[in-house]
């Protein structure tokens, strides 16, 4: 299959462009549990110049019983130059992702992209801990691969519904990560024990920076953890959008710099920001 | 070769093509080379920093969206540091568009930004957000006579004053922009519109109300732009649901001068771009040298003597 691209990547003004409006083709588009799919895409490798916790916005398809209009973000599970693959992890929740679920392989699929600020993962940071649950996994896999090919150590908290509903252990167990499994049907995903989990980590000295993705409570609980403990900690935020690109406003969040509330938009100078500039909403 | 050149009074556009007001930011510099375009248009500022209205900002009905932004706005101040240097870099007409809560406001934030590096001033007298119950000036014409002659005294810019569909005066409107000063219209702004979660039974948007863009639009705004070319000599920029060459066309047709692509921009970040490679295809297949030789050409004299002309409802 060949990769076709939209003219403007030839005809760019080169001083700033590095955001890409292409067509990538469906390689796959798999359930991987009862409520979420996995959806491959072949994409030109030129898009593929990702930071983790980044995302792209989709154009998802208009079929006869789903006409979604605008695009959807969502955060790069994966991305691969070497196999000009680009992987998202999605739940079917609304018009979007039913038009998405439905795509076969084959099947065109435009995205704009790669978009938004990802994460950081500083030299003097050896160990990381990541706190995620359901679809926040897939924004912290990306983050995972990065960790491992810098050589950092890795602990991976995934909170589930069940054992089952439990996903992508294989993959951070495959990017060297300790992976702590919490689920709601076991009793382990309170907030109590999450905090006693995490506090362990830090008093083994496994902690120099906390990661996590679009939970208020797990929000919360790393502000209070990273405030007692002064670590640094990161967090990836979603909010509607109807661009992406940072023109329209749509997706303004309030944020704590330094005791000023400032509005920034989710798209542009997100979806990553410092856990304690977050507030919880 | 097909000549894309159009005026809009004395500035003159290499092409026809420019975006909508609120579409369009430094941002999409890294999507597309701004220098395709026939001018930029500005996000509308205010003379005072605004926050702009609560989540969720935006939602879709079918084909088309609504939104509620507000004017977010940082402030006049990092207007005129920040925003207008960095358009300079380009060879393009730039038009800053302007709102304020009262007539002495506009003119005030007229005078402000008719600094060099500003082609044409864009009134935005329509937005139906600012106001209370969406109230706007450019939807009487005794208001908008009395914005538009205090933002004329303000500048000797070229003044665009956008209308609102929120009306039932368009072209008693019109008429008294291009009375007190107005060099264009651009038609329309965004009409005043509603959708509710019948699940939540709350109304989709946080600020309950707000503006309907995208297709759905283009009927209307197209009506629009119709009657003020028919009422006015001024220049008419069609601005509403355009998403296709063939959109651009109808409004040329019906008398735009130069258009104006919003909502599309949402879906394809390219698509002012494209439209402008579409046109020239399309215009080369017509042989139609100049689009002036479109402008107007709406072939509407076989209309019979019962026809009741432009009112606004049949």
């Amino acid at each position: 299959m060949t990769i076709q691209q939209l003219p403007n990547i030839e005809n760019a003004s080169p001083a700033t462009k590095n955001i890409y409006e292409v067509d990538t083709f469906v390689k796959s588009n798999t359930a991987i549990t009862e409520e979420y799919r996995l959806l491959i895409l072949e994409a030109p490798k030129t898009i593929l110049n990702c930071q983790p916790g980044q995302f792209f916005h989709l154009q998802c398809p208009v079929t006869r019983s789903h006409q979604p209009y605008l695009r959807r973000p969502m955060s790069i599970y994966s991305y691969s130059q070497q196999d000009c693959e680009l992987q998202f992890l999605f739940k079917v929740t609304g018009e979007g992702t039913q038009a998405l679920s439905e795509l076969k392989n084959g099947d065109t699929l435009n995205v704009l992209g790669p978009l938004g600020v990802g994460f950081s993962i500083e030299p003097e940071w050896e160990n990381l801990l990541l706190l995620a649950r359901g679809v926040g996994l897939a924004t912290l896999a990306p983050l995972a691969q990065e960790a491992n090919r810098l050589g950092k150590k890795l602990t991976a908290i995934c909170s589930a519904r069940s054992p089952n509903a439990l996903m992508s252990i294989d993959y951070f167990k495959d990017m060297g990560a300790d992976v702590i499994t919490i689920t709601d049907t076991e009793g382990t995903s309170t907030l109590d024990n999450m905090r006693h989990i995490i506090e362990l980590k830090i008093s083994q000295g496994a902690v120099d920076v906390m990661y996590t993705c679009g939970s208020n409570r797990m929000l919360k609980l790393l502000q209070e953890i990273g405030n007692l403990h002064s670590l640094p900690g990161e967090i990836a935020l979603e909010q509607q959008m109807a661009c992406g690109l940072g023109m329209c406003q749509c997706c303004v969040r309030s944020f704590n710099r330094c005791g000023v509330i400032t509005q920034e938009r989710v798209c542009r100078e997100g979806p990553v920001f410092k856990i304690q500039e977050a507030m919880p909403w | 070769m097909v000549n894309l050149k159009t005026k809009i009074g004395e500035l003159i556009l290499k092409n026809p093509i420019m975006p909508a007001s609120g579409t369009f930011s430094e941002d999409l510099a890294e999507v597309l080379d701004l220098n395709k375009l026939g001018a930029h248009v500005t996000k509308t500022i205010t003379e005072e920093k605004r926050c702009g209205n609560p989540s969720p900002r935006v939602c879709e009905v079918s084909g088309s969206m609504l939104n509620s932004i507000g004017i977010p706005s940082k402030g006049i101040e990092y207007f005129i540091d920040t925003v207008i240097p960095f358009y300079s870099q380009y060879n393009v007409p730039l038009i800053v568009s302007i709102s304020a809560q009262t007539s002495d406001g506009f003119a005030r934030i007229c005078e402000r930004v008719s600094v060099p590096g500003v082609d044409a001033i864009e009134v935005n007298i329509s937005c139906p957000n600012i106001e209370e119950d969406g109230k706007a000036f450019a939807m009487r014409p005794s208001t908008t006579q009395s914005v538009m002659t205090k933002l004329r005294s303000a500048t000797d810019l070229p003044l665009w004053a956008k209308l609102s569909p929120n009306t039932g005066e368009t072209i008693e409107v019109a008429m008294a922009a291009e009375e007190s000063g107005a060099d264009a219209l651009v038609v329309s702004n965004t009409m005043l519109s509603m959708a509710i979660d019948i699940h939540s039974r709350k109304p989709k948007l946080g600020n309950l109300m707000g503006g309907l863009s995208g297709p759905s639009l283009k009927p209307i705004a197209l009506r629009m732009a119709y009657q003020c070319a028919k009422s006015v000599s001024i220049p008419i920029i069609g601005c509403g649901g355009i998403s296709t060459v063939e959109d651009i066309i109808e409004y040329l047709i019906a008398g735009a001068t130069a258009i104006q692509v919003g909502t599309a921009t949402f879906i394809n970040p390219n698509a002012m771009v494209t439209l402008l490679a579409d046109l020239e295809n399309f215009l080369q297949k017509q042989n139609i040298q100049n689009i002036s030789d479109l402008i107007g050409s709406v072939r509407d004299e076989d209309a019979t003597d019962d026809v009741v002309f432009m009112e606004t409802a049949p």
